[in-house]
């Protein structure tokens, strides 16, 4: 077993993990972040995507010892302690962006990381920048669009 | 009161759901969410074979993997079930064959995935490991991979017991075939094609997994299960392992999707079942996506012969057909009734006099088949609508015209079709014309004239696409006539608190679709309250033991008409309280606003909520009314809905490298009254993608081994944003008089629509080509070759 720390949604948390488990696991089984969802196993679905130090990262294709030292955010992370919606979640509730739910933590993951890195993207930019994140239920043109909103670019 | 005359209420509104914050957040609970410490996990061995016969199982490996405990082969394992096997609840006709099919196999493998043995272990990680290094020895035995392979002469058998690979032949024509001779010997125009659907993966993005947790003292057991059908599991589990259903209890957590994958029995949760009440502690498994390639079932696996007989004119007189449709090597809790679902359905929304089905299953060395997203509408739609389109070339008319000339008219509701249906309502020329309408028919066609004339690589291609589909599934005595083994009803119960709060219990099953908002909408408006302080219970059979749960869209037109009737049955209730308090004839009170008035006397009014208290207290009621406001209602349908529309589809073909580009998507539906029209238009978006997706892009591809090839989402092709269109979307409502609201149902209808629309859409651009058809999926290089090949075979 191997000692990691990570900074969790602001939170140092201290563990022991085989070399081998995947940050999403630890993030799941042994911190108990279940909103981090594994919907393959290839890399391809996006379910996963957390932040490490701010930037998108498919927590199911890296383990949990190359974050070690690493900042963590996680969709548990990412509202007001009061509960208010970050303002991408709030996009994705007003323009109906989620049925299932379940691709839905990591594309709000993905859409924050991608609004930050990338201002001022229009419908083309968001429909690539999100190529990596798969929903079966949307057909994605209502999370497209709450994207843009939130990004302050459009959108309904 | 119908709920259209209600306005202004909630019904119709664009409600944001209350189902969001805990999805957006992640406090939304699913099947791997669960902790259950000291879970024994199970890792599932799945055969590497098409078909082979099991020679040996060694464990040897697996057992010196730390926190491998078990390895248990199917022999192992069979008392667990002993005489029981997984459940198929659809024997089409009285001599269907159904092999018995065990959870984990003895003996022989039948395909690519079947589970073989299973390991268990401490952890998931422990039981991946020790899954993987168990070493079975096969001897491999000759495989059947492709359909019309199962039933050449001298067909390997998938089942050496069976005489043939044939399960059944299941046909609709009556005492019609000599009309329908003569309607082909008249005919002007003949139309006869083939078309393919090929095999798809469902790929809702929760893979499945279960949990079952028993308790051992009292004998009871708790089944989790990412599962459409709780219900259905609940009976299911109890019979195939004698757990007496008053100590099992099935829980559906939060599911992430199911597209009809989740409608089933499977191996796996009968497994864990098993294993738990034997082990006395809880057992589960979550399955992996490469895994769910081939051990969940798959959708489609049909070859479809249709053919149409005209009139000069291009009105069809008889449609004719005739189709295989692979069961795989085991029918599961469906599997034999999908073909049957399109079977009433290959005139589509047309009104033609003369009808023949015919379909003869059979079984191959493959996954499964099951219900996937329309169950057999996509594929009887596909046929129907793409050799249309050959009958327009035939005819000399446009597609919107050959439809305009056989649509069922407007006045001709209710219908009853040549197949045996009475559809309840349509304006399909309306709903078209407004289709096109939307997609600016004209200028892309003078985009499409003018490209072709300069040249262009870049051809432009608008195909159409008219449905109908049976929905509301069903009428239980209709279930009767078509064999299958429960009913269609569903159930619910409206309960109002003393603080006149609501409680709905549903015993339909929502995975996504919804149902806490609209059934709330729904029950507010009836009652004159806050959507917010109405409550929807489902999907535990501890809280809501009555239901037959989500699939075939069916849930607003029998689920929802259930919430609505038990709901009116509470508003009775709470008259006779009203006019009693009022000293009042219940006649002469109306009910609004959550408010009972006397007719003509303003000041005499009680709210409901006054009643609610009253009938808590229980102080003062009518003589001999029990206390509490509570209703159920079991709602069986008395007829299916018809919901149905019109898709065009514009695509831009690139005729170097056979690239298509889904440019455009007009959808306008006919769903009846929509109680959100927010939900409704989620619900088409995402059944579009999933037609195209099968249309362009996905394919269950198997080699002649019968290993699958596409079996992960890098090589299987569910798209992306990236290549997903921007749909535009109108409706056009004719409420359904089969139910009180109206409403039909909407989960299915852009997925039947949209892949002959999408093919339609892509043949036209290549016609001028020679091209006449193109198999799904129209990749890149299908395209190319259909291109090619018309050429003249210059690949």
């Amino acid at each position: 077993m191997t000692a990691v720390t990570l900074t969790v949604n602001g939170t140092e948390r201290s563990l022991d993990v085989e070399p081998r488990t995947l940050l999403v696991h630890a993030l799941r089984d042994d911190l108990g972040l279940t909103g981090t969802n594994v919907g393959c196993d290839s890399s391809s679905c996006g379910a996963c995507t957390v932040l490490v130090d701010g930037q998108s990262a498919k927590s199911c294709t890296m383990f949990a010892v190359q974050a070690d030292g690493a900042d963590i955010t996680t969709i548990e992370g990412v509202a007001d302690a009061d509960g208010t919606l970050h303002p991408m979640q709030q996009a994705f509730h007003e323009h109906h962006a989620l049925q299932c739910g379940y691709c839905t933590p990591g594309m709000v993951m993905a859409a924050i990381s991608l609004v930050e890195e990338y201002p001022g993207l229009d419908e083309g930019g968001v429909r690539h920048g999100l190529e990596g994140n798969l929903c079966r239920c949307t057909g994605y043109q209502n999370i497209v669009d709450a994207v843009l909103a939130a990004a302050g670019s459009g959108g309904d | 009161m119908t709920i259209t005359e209600d306005a202004p209420g909630h019904v119709g509104s664009r409600r944001l759901r209350k189902e969001d914050p805990a999805l957006l957040t992640g406090e939304a609970k699913f099947i791997d969410d669960l902790a259950l410490p000291g879970a024994i996990w199970v890792g599932v061995v799945r055969s590497s074979e098409a078909h082979a016969n099991i020679v040996g199982i060694d464990g040897s490996a697996a057992l010196e993997i730390d926190g491998v405990n078990e390895v248990l082969s199917g022999e192992d394992l069979a008392p667990l079930w002993g005489e029981g096997a997984l459940p198929c609840a659809w024997p089409v006709t009285p001599d269907m064959k159904n092999p018995a099919h065990l959870p984990v196999a003895r003996g022989t493998a039948k395909y690519v995935g079947d589970a073989v043995a299973v390991v268990l272990a401490d952890s998931r990680y422990a039981a991946a490991d020790g899954a993987a290094a168990v070493v079975v020895d096969y001897e491999p035995l000759p495989a059947v991979v492709e359909i019309e392979d199962a039933v050449a002469d001298g067909a390997p058998l998938v089942h050496a017991d069976l005489e043939s690979n044939e399960c059944y032949t299941w046909g609709l024509w009556g005492d019609n075939a000599p009309a329908i001779e003569a309607a082909f010997a008249e005919a002007a125009h003949v139309v006869s094609e083939r078309y393919l659907q090929q095999r798809l993966i469902p790929a809702p993005m929760e893979p499945r997994g279960c949990a079952a947790v028993p308790s051992p003292a009292g004998g009871e057991l708790t089944l989790y299960s990412a599962t459409q059908i709780p219900h259905i599991l609940k009976v299911m589990t109890a019979v195939v392992l004698g757990i007496p259903e008053n100590k099992l209890r099935v829980v559906a957590p939060s599911v992430g999707g199911g597209f009809g994958c989740k409608l089933n029995v499977y191996a796996e949760e009968i497994l864990c079942s098993a294993l738990a009440m034997q082990r006395g502690a809880p057992v589960r498994w979550t399955e992996g996506r490469a895994e769910a390639a081939v051990s969940t079932i798959q959708g489609r696996g049909q070859v479809q012969h249709i053919e149409l007989a005209a009139d000069a004119d291009g009105k069809v007189t008889a449609v004719r057909v005739k189709l295989l449709a692979d069961m795989g090597a085991y029918l599961q809790l469906v599997t034999p009734g999908v073909p049957l679902l399109g079977g009433f359905l290959y005139h589509g929304c047309y009104d033609i006099p003369n009808y023949m089905f015919e379909c003869t299953s059979v079984f191959t060395n493959r996954t499964p088949t099951d219900a996937y997203r329309g169950a057999g509408r996509p594929e009887a739609t596909y046929a129907v609508e793409r050799a249309m389109d050959s009958l327009a070339v035939s005819v000399g008319v446009s597609p919107e015209e050959i439809r305009a000339r056989n649509f069922i008219g407007a006045d001709a509701f209710p219908y009853e079709s040549a197949a045996g249906l009475v559809f309840d309502s349509g304006d399909y020329q309306t709903v078209l014309d407004k289709a096109v309408a939307l997609a600016d028919i004209d200028g892309r066609r003078a985009e499409q004239a003018q490209r072709r004339a300069s040249g262009s690589s870049k051809r432009i291609g608008v195909g159409f696409s008219s449905y109908v589909e049976m929905c509301g599934l069903a009428p239980s005595r209709v279930l009767a006539s078509l064999d299958y083994g429960a009913g269609g009803w569903e159930a619910a119960t409206v309960r109002i608190s003393p603080t006149c709060k609501v409680q709905v219990v549903t015993g339909s099953t929502p995975h996504g679709q919804g149902h806490e908002t609209c059934w709330s909408m729904i029950v507010a408006d009836q009652l004159g309250v806050d959507p917010d302080d109405v409550e929807v219970l489902h999907s535990d059979t501890a809280v809501s033991p009555t239901g037959l749960d989500t699939y075939g869209s069916r849930s607003l037109a029998v689920g929802g008409t259930a919430v609505y009737m038990a709901t009116e049955k509470v508003i009775d209730k709470a008259r006779a309280i009203a006019a009693h308090q009022l000293e009042a004839s219940e006649d002469d009170l109306e009910f609004s606003g959550g408010v009972f008035r006397v007719r003509g006397t303003p000041e005499a009014e009680v709210p409901l909520a006054g009643i609610a208290f009253a009938a808590f207290t229980a102080h003062d009621l009518p003589d001999g009314m029990e206390p509490n406001l509570e209703a159920h209602v079991t709602y069986d349908p008395p007829n299916f809905t018809f919901p149905n529309g019109t898709h065009i589809a514009v695509v831009e073909v690139d005729t170097d490298t056979g690239d298509v580009d889904l440019i455009d998507y007009v959808a306008v539906d006919d769903c009846g009254v929509q109680i959100n029209p927010l939900v409704v238009e989620g619900q088409v978006h995402g059944g579009i993608l999933q037609g195209a997706a099968q249309a362009l892009y996905e394919d269950a591809v198997y080699n002649s081994d019968g290993q699958l090839v596409s079996a992960n989402l890098g090589d299987y092709l569910v798209p992306s944003a990236a290549e997903a269109p921007r749909f535009r979307l109108d409706s056009h409502a004719t409420p359904s008089p089969t139910n009180p609201m109206g409403v039909k149902g909407v989960g299915e209808a852009g997925t039947i629509a949209a892949a002959p629309a999408v093919i339609n859409a892509v043949v036209d651009a290549l016609r001028d080509l020679g091209v006449t058809d193109v198999d799904m999926p129209a990749s890149p290089q299908t395209v190319w070759r259909a291109i090619a090949d018309a050429q003249g075979g210059a690949s």
